[in-house]
This record gives structure tokens, sequence and C-alpha cells, in this order.
């Protein structure tokens, strides 16, 4: 299951005028990894879809504010 | 910084003198999908893309500038020994009026170049973004060669084109390294 939202952590200078913000995230939503969408994927009930704004959980990438959310796994390489 | 090389990226030969073909080339110089735009673009969206990936767009961006030089030389060349007469003759009588014969960052169609470079901040926005780019200059080189009887310049332009393809690779690469999971144990 591929994730939603990525994590890098930005050079820091020793005379950057501001402290770090850390981490950044940028998003990788689930339409970068489907490729063709297969044949008979699960669906949601016709009302659960119509709040979601799509018929299948397989696509349904929610955004959340990163600013808000717990850091994710770090990728010190960057 | 830069540092600069007195050469062409590659050498540029016109071979014709059709000052028609300058109309045409300056789509290269200041249209929208033009060298100037990819240079900008891709220097520009170097800062808020992953680190990873920053030092890809500082090297296209840079290529980009090279470029930029090559479709320079061909503009000037074309049009440097013309005549008021033969621009006018050759549709370029309004930039004759505007600028002489200096080369100037505008389309085909004469429009001015458009700061409007595409930038959004977001990485992956920005890569396909790119990659798009790139295959429309791409294009455009074929539709210039298309409409060119000029085989020299056309091997230029040829050699441009390849760089195009190159440089879309490279970013589609850049998007499946931004894709893979940063969990995952790499193995060389």
């Amino acid at each position: 299951m591929s994730t939603s939202r990525k994590w890098y952590i930005p050079y820091v200078s020793p005379y950057d005028p501001c402290p770090p913000l850390g981490p950044i995230s940028y998003e990788t939503p689930v339409q970068l990894y489907l490729g063709f969408q297969p044949q008979g994927m699960e669906q949601f009930s016709p009302f659960e879809a119509l709040a979601h704004g799509t018929l299948w959980p397989g696509l349904f990438t929610p955004y959340t504010n990163p600013y808000l959310s717990k850091r994710g796994e770090l990728n010190t390489d960057g | 910084m830069w540092y600069y090389e007195k050469k062409l990226q590659y050498p540029v030969r016109v071979g014709i003198c059709n000052p028609r073909m300058a109309k045409f080339l300056i789509e290269q110089y200041g249209g929208a999908d033009g060298e100037l735009a990819a240079a900008l673009r891709y220097l520009n969206q170097r800062y808020t893309i992953p680190s990873r990936v920053m030092g890809l767009l500082n090297d296209i961006g840079t290529e980009e500038f090279a470029h930029l030089e090559m479709i320079a030389t061909m503009v000037y060349k074309l049009t440097k020994d013309a005549t008021p007469e033969q621009l006018k003759e050759a549709g370029l009588g309004e930039h004759y009026v505007d600028h002489g014969k200096s080369v100037y960052y505008h389309n085909a169609a004469g429009q001015k170049f458009d700061m409007g470079v595409q930038s959004k901040g977001d990485p992956i926005a920005d890569l396909y973004e790119d990659i798009a780019a790139e295959e429309k200059a791409r294009s455009t080189y074929q539709w210039i060669i298309n409409i060119s009887d000029d085989p020299q310049i056309n091997d230029s332009l040829g050699f441009l084109r390849e760089r195009e393809i190159v440089h879309s690779q490279r970013f589609r690469e850049a998007v499946e390294l931004l894709k893979e999971e940063q969990s995952k144990k790499r193995v060389f």
C-alpha cells in the first residue's frame, strides 16, 4: 500500500535567519501508483461515495493539514 | 553561481538565407514552452523541491540557457544581414520597428514573453508540469523541422529535440524517486 505523504529534511544553514521548520512534507496521492484501474475494485456505499467524491476506497486519498499532523517517519537522505 | 564557457553547446550552422525561419525559431526563444521559460521555471522550482532532485532542476535549468543561446545564434544569423524590406517580407516588420535587429523574447506570433512561468511549490505538480513542457518543446522542434528546408539548421534542431527527450526522461525518473516509499530498504 502506497503512502500519500512523504517527508524530507531540507538543508539547514547555520546562517538561516529563522529557526528551521523541520521536515517538509509533500503529497504523493494514490493516482501516482495505481496505473490502469483494475476491474472489480471494492466500492463505497452510494451514500459514502457521494460524501467522499469517489466510488472506490482505493482512490480515496483525503488531505489533512501537514502542519497540524504528527511528523511522519523521516527520510534522512532527503 | 555560474561559469560561462565561450562556445555553444552544439554547433549552429545556418545554410540558407531565409529570414522567415527566424520568425518561427523565435517561438523557442520567448514562447510559452521555449527555452527561456524552461530555464526560469526549473531554476525557480528547485528551491521547493526535495533535496534529492534539486540538483537535477539546477542542471537542466542551466542547460536550457545553453539552448537559449543556440536559438539566439540561429535567429541572429538569419536576420543580421537582412534589409528592413526583407525583414518586412519575412513577417518581422513589427519586430524591426520595435527592436531593430536585436533578438527579443516574444513568441512566433509576436506576443511578448509571458512571465507567468509555472511553479506551484508542490513537487509532483511541478515535475508533471516540467514533463509536459519538455514534450511540448519536443513537438515545437518537430513542427519547426517540418517547416524548414535547411538541413544544417535542422541538424542543430534535431540535437535540441533529443535533449528535450532526455530531460523528459530525467523528470520522469525524478517522479519515481519522489514516489519511493521511505521505509523501503534500498538494495544496491
